[in-house]
C-alpha cells in the first residue's frame, strides 16, 4: 500500500476511501471493476471522478453507498466516512446513511423516478423514511419548498405532475430537491448531465454549485466531460481500467497533469475556438477487466513508455504516489524501484540525478 | 470554399409528423419537426448543422435523403428535385447520398458478418459479381483502418469506435458523393472520439466527399466543419462560416448555446449567458420567434411577427429583428 496523504492542513476528509476492491463474479470470470481504488474528499469540496465508459467511476460511488448487487461484491478496501468505515456497518443500517447523510442523483432522471407517483410525493417520502413523526402536510409544504428552491417553475402545482409530465432538465432538478432534502454532508452526482442538452446542462451545473456554496454540502462529480471538470471541480481524480491513476487540483489538472493517460485525453477533446486539423488519439483500447495485465494497466497504450524506453511498465504495477504537494500519480516515470530509477521529476520535467 | 458550386439546395423544407388520437383515431395535432428551412451545401464541404434535442436537424437530414416522406419544400441534387424522382433515377440518386447513423450498436444487423453488411448496397444495387464485391469491401474496411480479416466478425466482436468504423464503411462502398453524418460520434468516447473524426476529415480529403454533419457538440462541430448551420424548433436561426460563428454569433441563441459549453480550462472566467426554461414543444411552438420566450433581449414584435432569415453579412445569414446589436 502507497502512504496515503491525509489532507492538507490537518483538515481531516469527509469521506476517504482507500483501496477499495469492488469485483463482479460473471461466468466469464472476475470482471475487476474496481481494483484498489484510492481517494479522499475534504469538506465542502468539489471532487471530480472522470474517466472513460467502463473505468469503474460509477461502480465506485455505489461502492461507496453499498449498493453493489450479485455478481458484484465489494471484495476489500475501506470507505471512512467521517471516519467511519461505512464497510463495517451491518447492510441494512446503511438507511441511516443514504440519503440522509450521503444522497445520490443520477444519469437518467427519468428512470431514477417513479412513474406513478407524483413528485411532490416521492419527496414527501424522503421526508417520511427518515422520520416516521413527520406529518403529512408539513412534508408536503417542505417538498414544495424545495422544489422551489431548485428552480421548478411554479412548483406548488408541479409537485402534484407525475414524471412523464416534465422535462429532462426539470426531472433532473427533482432529482436534486430529493437528494437536497436532508441536507446530506455529501452528494454523488453520477453523470448529471449527460442526457440534458447544453443550455440545460448549463442550468442544472450552476444549480449544483450554488447548492455547494450554500450548504457546504462536498460534491463527488463524476463525469467523462473534461469541461465539466474544469468549469466545477475543486480537485480531480482520473480514473482508468479500475484505478486512480492521477489526483490532483483542477488547475494542476489542466496546466500540468504528469500521467500519459491524462495528458493524452486532454489532447484529444477538440476546445472550441482552437481548429487543430487532427486530434491527437490515445492508440488502442482498454485492456480486458477480466484479463488485466501484470503491470501498469496503461502500459500497452502508451506513448511515454515507448519514448523513454521503460521495461518496467509491464511487468511491475506502479503506485499512487504523492510526487508534489497535493498532486498524486501513479506512473514509472515518476516512481523509483529497485534497478529503477524514475526518469522525470514533476515540475522539472529533469532527468534524476 | 464560397466559389464552390453547390451540390444540394434545400429550399423551404417542411416535415410534420401527425399526431393520432381520439375514440376514431384521425389526426388531432402535427409535430412540427422541421419547417421551413432552407440552406445549401457546396461540393467538397462540410456542412455542420447543430442544435438541441427535438430540434429537426436528424430529421432535416433524414428526409434530404428520403428516408422520410417530406410535407413540402424541395431538395435538389444537382439541379434536380429529388422529391420527384421515381424509379431507377431515384435508385441512382440513392447511390450517390448515404448516411451514417448515431448508434453503432443498434445500426448492424447481429447476425450478419459485417462484411456482409457492408457489401449489402452493393448487391442491392446490382453492382459487379461477388468477387468483385468482396473485394470493394475490403477496400472499404482498408480505408477506415481495418483489416481484411474483419469481414467475417460479428458486430458483437468490435468497440463501439470500430463499429462506428464499419457503419462509416458501409456508406463508403458505394462511392457516394454526399454523406449525412448524423451524430456520428456522440456516442463515443473521447479518446475513440477523435480517432473518427480524423478518419472523416481523412476520408473527405481523400475522395472529395461532402458531408452534412449533424450534431449537438459545438466543439465537434466546429473542429470538422466549414460551415454551420444553427437549428431552434424546426427553423434555422443562423449560418455562417466556422470562424464567423465562433467568433461573432448574431443570433441570440447561437450566443447562449456558445456560452453554455463548459470549457475545459479551469483558469476561463466567462460571463454566462444560461437560457431560462425548456426548450418548448414543437406540438406548439411559440408565435412569432420561436426563440423569444427565452430570448434575453426579446421585445413585444418578436411575439407577434416571425423573423426571416436575413443575410447580414457575405455568407452570414440569421433569423433575428435585433441582430444589427451585434454587429
Amino acid at each position: 500500500m502507497p502512504a496515503k496523504s491525509a489532507a492538507p492542513n490537518g483538515n481531516a476528509p469527509i469521506l476517504e476511501v482507500r483501496d477499495l476492491k469492488t469485483y463482479f463474479f460473471t461466468e466469464d470470470g472476475v470482471v475487476k471493476a474496481v481494483d484498489g481504488v484510492d481517494f479522499y474528499v475534504k469538506h465542502g469540496e468539489v471532487l471530480g471522478l472522470v474517466g472513460e465508459s467502463g473505468c469503474g467511476k460509477s461502480v465506485t460511488s455505489l461502492s461507496i453507498l453499498r449498493l453493489i448487487d450479485r455478481p458484484g461484491e465489494i471484495v476489500g478496501g475501506e470507505v471512512f466516512f467521517e471516519g467511519e468505515n461505512l464497510l463495517d456497518r451491518p447492510l441494512d443500517s446503511m438507511v441511516d446513511i443514504r440519503g440522509d447523510r450521503i444522497s445520490m442523483i443520477f444519469q437518467q432522471p427519468k428512470s431514477s423516478l417513479n412513474p406513478v407517483f407524483k413528485v411532490g410525493s416521492q419527496i414527501v417520502e424522503v421526508f417520511q423514511i427518515h422520520d416516521e413523526k413527520m406529518d403529512k402536510a408539513v412534508a408536503w409544504e417542505k417538498a414544495v419548498a424545495l422544489l422551489k428552491r431548485v428552480g421548478i417553475p411554479d412548483p406548488e402545482s408541479k409537485a402534484h405532475a407525475y414524471p412523464h409530465q416534465l422535462s429532462g432538465g426539470q426531472a433532473q432538478r427533482v432529482m436534486i430537491a430529493m437528494a437536497m432534502a436532508l441536507q446530506p454532508e455529501l452528494l454523488i452526482a453520477d453523470e448529471p448531465t449527460t442526457a440534458l442538452d447544453v443550455t440545460i446542462q448549463a442550468q442544472i451545473l450552476d444549480l449544483i454549485r450554488e447548492l455547494n456554496h450554500e450548504t457546504n454540502t462536498a460534491v463527488i462529480l463524476i463525469t467523462h466531460d473534461l469541461g465539466v471538470i474544469a468549469e466545477m471541480a475543486d480537485r480531480v481524480a482520473v480514473m482508468y481500467a479500475g484505478q486512480i491513476v492521477e489526483e490532483v487540483s483542477v488547475e494542476g489538472l489542466f496546466k500540468n497533469g504528469l500521467h500519459p493517460y491524462t495528458q493524452g485525453l486532454i489532447k484529444s477533446i477538440p476546445v472550441l475556438g482552437s481548429v487543430q486539423e487532427q486530434l491527437n488519439t490515445i492508440p488502442g483500447s482498454v485492456p480486458n477487466l477480466i484479463d488485466l495485465p501484470a503491470g501498469c494497466r496503461f502500459a500497452s497504450r502508451c506513448p511515454a513508455r515507448v519514448e523513454h524506453g521503460l521495461s518496467i511498465c509491464e511487468e511491475h504495477m506502479p503506485n499512487l504516489l504523492e510526487v508534489a504537494p497535493g498532486h498524486e500519480v501513479r506512473c514509472w516515470l515518476y516512481e523509483d524501484a529497485a534497478g529503477h530509477t524514475a526518469p522525470l521529476k514533476p515540475g522539472k520535467g529533469k532527468k534524476k540525478k | 470554399m464560397m466559389t464552390a458550386k453547390p451540390l444540394i439546395e434545400v429550399q423551404d423544407l417542411v416535415k410534420y409528423y401527425p399526431v393520432q388520437g381520439g375514440i376514431i383515431p384521425h389526426t388531432v395535432a402535427e409535430v412540427q419537426a422541421v419547417d421551413g428551412v432552407s440552406f445549401t451545401v457546396y461540393e467538397g464541404e462540410t456542412l455542420g448543422l447543430v442544435g438541441e434535442s427535438g430540434c429537426g436537424k436528424t430529421t432535416v437530414g433524414r428526409t434530404m435523403l428520403r428516408l422520410e416522406t417530406p410535407t413540402g419544400g424541395e431538395v435538389r441534387f444537382e439541379g434536380a428535385n429529388i422529391f420527384d424522382l421515381k424509379g431507377p433515377a431515384l435508385k441512382a440518386l440513392r447511390r450517390e447520398m448515404q448516411i451514417v447513423f448515431q448508434d453503432p450498436f443498434a445500426s448492424l444487423d447481429p447476425r450478419l458478418p459485417i462484411g456482409e453488411s457492408i457489401g449489402e448496397g452493393l448487391a442491392i444495387h446490382g453492382m459487379g459479381n461477388g468477387r468483385e464485391r468482396y473485394e470493394r469491401v475490403i477496400e472499404a474496411l482498408s480505408r477506415v483502418g481495418l483489416e481484411r480479416y474483419h469481414a467475417t466478425r460479428y458486430p458483437h466482436e468490435f468497440s463501439g469506435g470500430q463499429r462506428q468504423r464499419i457503419g462509416i464503411a458501409r456508406a463508403l462502398v458505394m462511392n457516394p458523393r454526399f454523406i449525412v453524418l448524423d451524430e456520428p460520434v456522440s456516442a463515443l468516447d473521447v479518446s475513440i472520439q477523435a480517432e473518427v473524426l480524423n478518419i472523416l476529415k481523412d476520408l473527405q480529403r481523400n475522395m472529395g466527399l461532402t458531408y452534412l454533419f449533424v450534431a449537438h457538440n459545438l466543439a465537434v462541430v466546429e473542429h470538422i466543419s466549414d460551415r454551420v448551420a444553427v437549428m431552434y424548433l424546426g427553423k434555422i436561426v443562423e449560418v455562417t462560416t466556422r470562424a464567423a460563428l465562433f467568433r461573432k454569433p448574431l443570433h441570440p441563441y447561437t450566443q447562449a448555446l456558445l456560452s453554455a459549453i463548459p470549457m475545459p480550462d479551469p483558469t476561463l472566467k466567462r460571463d454566462r449567458v444560461i437560457l431560462k426554461g425548456d426548450v418548448p414543444s414543437p406540438l406548439n411552438p411559440p408565435k412569432g420567434c420561436r426563440f423569444h420566450p427565452r430570448c434575453p433581449i426579446a421585445e413585444e414584435r418578436c411575439s407577434v411577427e416571425e423573423p426571416a432569415l436575413r443575410e447580414l453579412e457575405s455568407g452570414h445569414q440569421v433569423a433575428c429583428h435585433f441582430a444589427e446589436r451585434f454587429l
